[in-house]
């Protein structure tokens, strides 16, 4: 495996004032798919536009497949394709001219046959000659999609590519996205959608006001942050905690017909077998036990808040 | 070069203009059909001829430079400022283009357009009035370097604009006027030698004078003058489009 892309240390002040990226570090794998979560004005859109070429940067250094992106733009820029957040795209265009027009604007020679391949695997076919204001919103995201692929780029980047779009065609385009990585594309994503960096990540970052708190395997990531929910169904509900389940950390829930226990994945002990034991002591019976994994989500909200 | 993306360019900025052509080429075919009846028919059958020439004739290289000239302007501009309005500019500042390919494939798109514009009024005049041109190969020149160069002066102004109304301003308050007193309708030895001094301060004088002698041999100011302004004109175009591209002013944040 080879770096695909290197941040480094990447710094951007728009002419506000504004300090949009500080000193950004990162580095991604050829064909991995890292997904980027932060909330809004975090700084994801500018950290790509500054990539793409779209924004200058303000300090540090980016090489994409070993080229720097401003000394060297022109092999660095071949290798990328740019799915924007904002749907932007001209309304009277035919969607397969706009497709290729982006296809030779890449400098690549024209191929019907890739642009076919790419317009079916999008379900854009049946509208090729379709004007792009006759779309839907989520055809028109796709649209933007088939353009950045049009000119078979090694490294995909799509920012927030399914705001706004409905849970099926969401579904969709993660299949889109495995679809790509199988053919050894790499994707930066960024989301909002904590289920979305779950689903089809490999690497997950965390970024908050312009800096990045950090980037893990997304197993790892769970893994280190992750905490584990055990609820406890009681036979018949209690008031109070009897002395001997003391400090443990337990919470009484639903009127006392339920308990709730919160442990440490990661630690070597979880305290299970003796909370189970003391239980037992105390005469309680039991009904069931379930247990919950921390989402990502709640690891991102700590997070944050942890670096707020 | 990225020879692909600058024909890419152009040949979507092409298509975009035979979208819309009939627009494109219906209005300035009828607003040179208006000049003729009124000032070559009406006004023109009272005047005699101007140097030489019959006033219907005398007007021609006027009115075709009046057109292609606010063609040039509005062609570039649109172009350019369209992509800036909408967003799709994302794409050329991402791509692995350089200034030489984005701007020879929009200013040459809209060049060819304003050409093409400008041949047609020539046709259009020819059903008008009789006309004899004695230097053709000059006069297409003339006619396409024109195009170029306020092609290039669109584009700046269409990076420039920041509203639609930005990019209507300049065709209609600068160009319109300096034509309209460049000599489009008359020689400047008509005038007073007061306003025959200011008019020399008019750029677009040299060019309707340049392109007139190219039709009847006659010009207000030596034909070589004429060359040196719009080649100087070119010249400065090229330089402030390349100044914009390198400090990214009105295009990046
Ligand atoms: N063109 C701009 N000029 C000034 N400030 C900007 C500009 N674009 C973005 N910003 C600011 O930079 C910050 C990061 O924005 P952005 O990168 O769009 O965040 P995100 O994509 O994570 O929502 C925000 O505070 C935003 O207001
Ligand atoms: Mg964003």
């Amino acid at each position: 495996m080879s770096v695909m892309l290197s941040v480094r240390d990447l710094s951007k002040t728009y002419g506000s004032g504004h300090e949009a990226l500080k000193s950004v570090s990162l580095d991604i794998e050829e064909g991995e798919i890292i997904a980027l979560l932060g909330p809004n004005g975090a700084g994801k859109t500018t950290l790509i536009s500054t990539i793409c070429g779209i924004t200058t940067p303000s300090g540090g250094s980016v090489t994409v497949g070993g080229h720097d992106i401003i000394t060297d733009y022109r092999p660095a820029r071949r290798l990328i394709g740019l799915v924007p957040q904002e749907v932007s795209l001209e309304p009277f265009e035919k969607v397969i001219n706009t497709v290729s027009f982006s296809r030779g604007l890449f400098g690549k020679p024209r191929d019907d046959a890739h642009i076919e391949r790419t317009l079916r695997q999008l379900s854009l076919w049946d509208k090729r000659n379709a004007q792009i204001k006759e779309l839907s919103g989520g055809m028109k995201r796709r649209v933007l999609i088939a353009k950045a692929l049009s000119h078979e780029p090694r490294i995909l980047f799509l920012d927030e590519p399914t705001a706004g779009v409905d849970v099926e065609l969401r579904k969709g385009m993660w299949e889109t996205v495995s679809g790509l990585k199988a053919d050894g594309v790499t994707i930066i994503l960024t989301t909002h959608y904590i289920e979305e960096a779950e689903a089809i990540a490999d690497r997950v970052g965390i970024i908050s006001k312009g800096q990045i708190l950090l980037v893990e395997e997304k197993s790892a990531l769970m893994k280190r942050m992750g905490k584990k929910t055990m609820r406890i169904d009681l036979q018949s509900p209690i008031s109070a905690l009897p002395e001997a389940l003391g400090d443990r950390g337990l919470e009484i829930e639903d009127d006392g017909h339920s308990l709730l226990y919160t442990y440490d994945t990661a630690a070597t002990r979880t305290g299970i077998t003796t909370l189970l034991q003391a239980l037992s002591d105390a005469g309680i019976t039991l009904r069931d036990i379930h247990t919950n994994q921390n989402s990502l989500e709640d690891i991102f909200v700590e997070l944050v808040k942890d670096g707020a | 070069m990225n020879w692909q993306a600058m024909k890419s360019i152009y040949v979507f900025e092409m298509v975009r203009t035979f979208r819309t052509l009939w627009q494109s080429v219906v209005s300035p075919v009828i607003s040179t059909s208006l000049y003729f009846v009124v000032f070559g028919a009406a006004i023109g059958s009272r005047i005699d001829e101007v140097e030489g020439v019959t006033y219907g004739a005398f007007i021609v290289p006027g009115l075709i430079m009046l057109t292609v000239l606010v063609q040039s302007i509005s062609n570039a501009s649109f172009g350019i400022y369209f992509p800036k309005f909408i967003g799709t500019i994302y794409e050329l500042l991402s791509a692995p283009v350089n200034i030489l390919e984005i701007v020879a494939g929009y200013v040459g798109a809209a060049a060819t357009k304003s050409f093409a514009i400008g041949l047609i009024i020539l046709g259009t005049a020819y059903l008008f009035v009789p006309l004899d041109i004695q230097h053709p190969f000059l006069m297409l020149g003339f006619l396409m370097l024109t195009c170029l160069s306020f092609s290039l002066l669109g584009f700046i102004i269409g990076i420039w604009a920041g509203s639609f109304e930005q990019l209507q301003i300049i065709p209609l308050l600068v160009i319109t006027p300096l034509v309209f007193l460049g000599g489009s309708f008359y020689s400047v030895s008509m005038l007073p030698p007061f306003w025959q001094t200011v008019t020399m301060f008019n750029p677009v004088l040299y060019l309707i004078s340049g392109f007139r002698w190219a039709f009847f041999g006659t010009a207000d100011v030596p034909v070589a003058l004429s060359l040196l302004a719009i080649a100087a004109f070119t010249v400065i175009c090229i330089g402030v489009i390349w100044l914009i591209f390198r400090t990214g002013w009105r295009i990046k944040n």
